[in-house]
């Protein structure tokens, strides 16, 4: 049940953000800020197919992290969810086609051994 | 290698998205940490989640709904800094939230922090600082996944 749970937050979160971030580059840099200009943006991104998988995803990945904190520790379930930086940054690399140098490598590899160390 | 340069062929449009990239972090990094700070303070320890419904009964009270709204100005932040910025970038940079969530703990709930949550602390701030250094955004728009 544990390890079920944690296999469908991290894929779920993983899939999310992965589509989040493929659906915003696809929508453009978001240059107005006015809210007037923000709210037609929200519009035109609630028919954005990847925003809205992406939605799906995450609403996943929450309701499975709240059911795993009724099961575990949080200490157990926050370091666990840091497995998805990994997955996540391969994808930005291959799916997205980001330059991931190696000083990113490196950066992303610090901020997983410091998230073990500070939620365990 | 001209992707490398998409930001800095200007020094004004480099300077621009920087800062808009650092206000947009801190927005992400704070709705995420008090997000999650209210969500736990309202969720009782001997809450029963089993139906969908108990899931949605929980969101309606006052310190989880504080929390949620939170968690949704985090997730439009976010989207907001996704539609310029990499996602090798923004996850990274982003994880700063986690030494923000340790530094409440310490301030509001007075937790102590062990040495090893110092040196967690100070290995996730070396690793923003080793990717904040470079460019937000290495794609071009226009060749994003979909187009």
């Amino acid at each position: 049940m544990k390890w079920l749970l944690v296999a469908l937050m991290v894929g779920a979160t993983t899939a999310g953000e992965v589509l989040q971030a493929a659906g915003m580059r696809r929508h453009g840099e978001i240059r107005d800020f006015r809210p007037g200009a923000l709210g037609r943006a929200v519009a035109m991104l609630a028919r954005n197919r990847f925003v809205i998988g992406s939605g799906v995803c995450m609403a996943i990945s929450f309701f499975a992290f709240m059911k795993l904190l009724s099961v575990t520790e949080l200490s157990f379930a926050v370091p666990v969810s840091a497995v998805s930086y990994v997955m996540e940054t391969v994808l930005a690399k291959y799916v997205l086609k980001e330059r991931v140098s190696r000083r990113r490598w490196a950066g992303a590899l610090l901020v997983v051994g410091g998230v073990l160390l500070v939620s365990t | 290698m001209i992707l490398f340069d998409l930001s800095s062929h200007s020094g004004t449009e480099a300077t621009r998205l920087r800062w808009k990239t650092w206000i947009c972090v801190v927005v992400v990094v704070f709705s995420n940490a008090f997000g999650d700070f209210f969500m736990k303070r309202g969720l009782p320890e001997s809450a029963r989640l089993v139906t969908p419904l108990d899931y949605i009964a929980m969101l309606f009270q006052p310190w989880v709904a504080l929390g949620v709204g939170l968690l949704i100005l985090w997730q439009l932040s976010r989207m907001a800094l996704l539609s310029w910025a990499d996602l090798s970038y923004v996850l990274p940079v982003t994880s700063v939230g986690y030494v923000v969530v340790a530094l409440i703990g310490k301030v509001l709930l007075s937790e102590a922090i062990t040495p090893r949550r110092w040196a967690g602390i100070v290995l996730i701030m070396a690793g923003v600082a080793l990717v904040s250094i470079g460019s937000p955004s290495t794609v071009d728009a226009d060749r994003a996944v979909g187009k």
